[in-house]
């Protein structure tokens, strides 16, 4: 009778088995007794705050790190990765946030790396190039896999990943921020492939800021706050407004933000100017005027100039035509730093390759745009800089345990308010952001998009490029739609609508 | 087919083939094959070195010990076989096994502590060169007619050219290399840890046993690289092969290998050995040039390389994102 229970049981039997996880790093209790399941065939959205726990949840589980306390079973096995080889041996393959691939190696070589299949004990690559075909097949990718890695765009690399960690015989698929870079065609497909996985059995860990991609593909929610399992949902017996609550520890009452007034038109006298600037190859020579107090969103497809018009807003790259003024200053042939003494600021979209310096300190960071604008000939005094830089932390919430701790260690919510802040002691007149709210989660979002708004009140201007149609309908005053590196249209107070965007990229 | 990533070694193959026409349209003697057998054998013991090296800078490292290493080699084979008595063939086994030991020491303290290798190799440098005046002040001749039967060993070749010993020891451990560098999952590793050795790590390469097997793969061709040169000049001298290191540096850039690592051949790596031999050769055919025009020329061709990278890299980059 009991082998019956028992054999009932296997079949039920769980594929990944996390009991009781802890794991602290010096002081900080990353992970604290989590515990939760998953069956075979069963895509779990992993979701939680800055901080919660989900990047370490994901490290231990892969070996990346040791864990404190706790078992980890994978179809009833106890197993405890050494390293993010052996993860994959066991069976568990992980896609991270960023393409971790090696950018000079061919598509083909970073398919088949460690996985080589041999002849007479050397790599066959005639093999090897049908193997990594079949690969990119599976992932719905159709290009040439000898070339290098690095000459396709990100999307492609990120897809070039899944296909990569599906290779290795994997049980569990662990996707973490895999739809950060994709476009909305690029994430139908991942979303295909991934429903196409879990008909043949794979568990899945999803984890991503977007809650649309999380009700349309996922089957359950586990939530994460504080390195702790607040619980484990079925995706379709959870609200939305549940869900966040959840996540942020508050009623989405107190997250909403209040409606925006896009009616504040006063007539101002143009901060920021460009004057048919434009740059042959990169960007279609377009007009734009920014004043004091206001928000000019810049909305756009993936590829569609976004990135490129704040870049020659912000005079990063030169244009080759047109003019560009801040107030009453041509900026036009001026260096950079130029640039920034006259009241410029800019968070760029990549905050791990453009925006920080990972070994520096909080305070380091901060501190190097007005450190760069003053020359490095007048130093700032240490005990200014602390105070300069304990006013940010308070008021923009950054969680740090000390403006000493490296910013690489800070979550990326938190990594981005540093480099707001970075401008902020500038006292910029014009600030321009591209994606600052990009692959952070929604407290920090809406942080975020706070922050945008009382710079905005205080009379900077502002200029933010993002591919969340909703926060810019949210904040923006007027909204440059981009499509094909050109400037198709100008949105206007009350036109400002996603709808209305949607409709000018589609047209 | 050309790819951006072949690009650097056809420029190097490019530039080989200029140089060796130009000498064979200006001297009659250029055309003989007595010409190219003998950069190979002058050149193995720089080559052999280099192919080493190239595995070292590959992987986004360097090696600075290797000179002292060829040096150290050379002494310690002297001592065996004249102090000691040793059969030669016994003592270039153990020389080579002191210089995987030696480059197994480095990779462990590169890989474990986390210490550049720019400085472990340069202690090498210095700890390598001091072992060999510690054995022997003075240079001594190896005679031993084992070793005079390995240096009588030719193959002639049509157009008054051969194989010496020595060449085709060489010729051997390039092709060695070769399979080793692209066709092992060691080699592939070592170009993945060179392109971006946090993502290697994540892919599943074991990065700290590839980091020693470098050094030690490194510390092996710089000791065979030893054995060689002491055959070929038939003597041991603590001062020999000062600054080959950097010679060997040289030949794997202008090999088409970036500095930085994750891209590169070893066959480059031959070429850029047998450029810097060619144009010695050039200079010396001349007759009316100072020998220290070689160097000037190789620094220029090092320069013109390293720019041409550069250019390759850029160009990519801008390509990946328009």
């Amino acid at each position: 009778m009991s082998n019956f229970v028992e054999g009932a049981q296997v079949v039920t039997r769980p594929l990944l088995k996390i009991d009781n996880l802890s794991k602290s790093f010096t002081g900080v209790q990353a992970l604290s007794g989590v515990s939760l399941q998953i069956k075979s065939g069963e895509i779990r959205a992993l979701l939680g705050e800055n901080g919660a726990g989900k990047s370490t949840l994901i490290k231990v589980l892969t070996g990346v790190y040791p864990r404190d306390g706790g078992d980890i079973l994978l179809d009833g096995n106890a197993i405890n990765a050494a390293d993010s080889g052996h993860a994959q041996r066991l069976g568990i393959s992980t896609v991270y946030q960023e393409v971790n691939l090696i950018p000079t190696l061919s598509v083909m070589e970073n398919l088949t790396l460690q996985h080589q299949e041999k002849v007479f004990g050397l790599i066959s690559w005639k093999k090897a190039e049908i193997r990594a075909k079949a690969l990119l097949a599976q992932v719905g990718l159709d290009i040439d896999p000898l070339r290098q890695l690095d000459t396709y765009s990100i999307a492609i690399q990120q897809l070039v990943a899944i296909a990569r960690a599906l290779s290795t015989q994997a049980k569990m698929l662990i996707l973490d921020e895999p739809t950060a870079s994709l476009d909305s065609d690029e994430i139908k497909q991942l979303f295909d492939l991934m429903r196409r996985l879990k008909a043949e059995g794979m568990g899945i860990i999803f984890v991503t800021h977007f809650l649309d991609q999380v009700y349309s593909i996922t089957d359950s929610i586990t939530v994460l706050r504080n390195g702790e399992c607040i619980g484990t949902f079925n995706t379709a017996e959870l609200t939305r407004s549940d869900l966040v609550s959840h996540m942020v520890g508050k009623s989405l009452e107190e997250l909403a933000p209040s409606a925006h007034d896009h009616s504040i038109q006063r007539e101002r006298k143009a901060l920021l100017a460009l004057n048919n600037v434009g740059k042959q190859r990169y960007l279609q020579p377009l007009n734009l005027s920014i004043a004091a107090g206001d928000i000019v969103g810049v909305a756009g497809l993936l590829g569609s100039g976004r990135t490129e018009l704040c870049e020659l807003a912000y005079g990063s790259v030169k244009p080759d035509q047109g003019e560009i003024r801040l107030g009453k200053h041509s900026l036009t042939k001026f260096s950079l730093r130029r640039a920034i003494q006259v009241g410029m600021g800019y968070c760029p979209e990549d905050r791990k390759q453009d925006g920080i310096v990972a070994e520096l300190s909080v305070r380091e960071n901060m501190i190097l745009a007005l450190q760069a604008s003053r020359g490095w000939w007048s130093p700032i005094s240490l005990s200014d800089q602390q105070g300069l830089v304990e006013d940010m932390i308070q008021r923009l919430a950054i969680k740090t345990p000390d403006m000493d701790k490296p910013i690489g260690e800070l979550s990326g919510g938190n990594q981005q308010k540093v480099i707001l802040a970075r401008w902020l002691i500038t006292h910029p007149a014009l600030l321009i952001l591209d994606e600052p709210t990009r692959g952070i989660d929604i407290g920090a979002h809406h942080d975020i998009i706070q922050i945008i708004k009382e710079l905005c009140e205080q009379g900077m201007g502002l200029l933010v490029a993002s591919s969340e149609l909703e926060e810019l309908v949210m904040f923006a005053h007027r909204v440059v739609v981009m499509k094909d590196h050109h400037k198709v249209s100008e949105l206007l107070g009350e036109d400002i609508s996603e709808q209305a965007i949607l409709r000018t990229i589609a047209s | 087919m050309i790819n951006e990533r072949n690009l650097p070694i056809l420029a190097t193959l490019l530039v080989f083939i200029l140089l060796y026409g130009f000498g064979v349209y200006e001297y009659r003697g250029f055309r003989d094959t007595l010409v190219f057998t003998n950069l190979l054998t002058d050149n193995a013991f720089l080559i052999i070195t280099a192919i080493g090296m190239t595995f070292v800078i590959l992987s986004g490292g360097i090696d600075l010990s290797v000179g002292s290493m060829i040096a150290f080699i050379g002494v310690l084979m002297a001592y065996m076989i004249s102090s000691m008595g040793l059969h030669p063939a016994f003592a270039i086994g153990i020389a080579l096994l002191v210089g995987v030991f030696f480059g197994t020491i480095m990779g462990v303290i590169i890989a474990f502590f986390e210490i550049q290798a720019f400085i472990v190799t340069l202690a090498g440098m210095f700890l390598f060169r001091g072992l060999a005046y510690l054995i022997n002040l003075d240079a001594v001749p190896i005679s031993h007619p084992f070793i005079m039967a390995l240096s009588d060993i030719y193959v002639p070749l049509p157009g008054r050219g051969g194989l010496t010993f020595i060449a085709m020891a060489m010729l051997v451990l390039l092709v060695i290399g070769i399979l080793v560098a692209r066709r092992t999952r060691f080699g592939m590793s070592v170009y993945a840890l060179g392109g971006d050795s946090h993502s290697a790590a994540l892919l599943g390469v074991p990065v700290g046993k590839t980091i020693i097997k470098i050094y030690a793969l490194s510390g092996f061709y710089s000791a065979m690289s030893g054995v060689i040169f002491a055959i070929y000049t038939g003597s041991a001298y603590p001062l020999a092969a000062v600054g080959v290191e950097l010679d060997a540096i040289a030949a794997v850039v202008i090999g088409g290998t970036l500095l930085t690592g994750g891209v590169g051949y070893v066959f480059g790596t031959f070429l850029g050995a047998m450029i810097q031999g060619i144009i010695q050769t050039l200079i010396t055919f001349d007759g009316s040039l100072n020998s220290w025009w070689t160097k000037l020329a190789v620094g220029g061709l090092l320069l013109f390389f390293i720019l041409l990278q550069k250019g390759i890299v850029v160009w990519v980059k801008k390509r990946a994102a328009g």
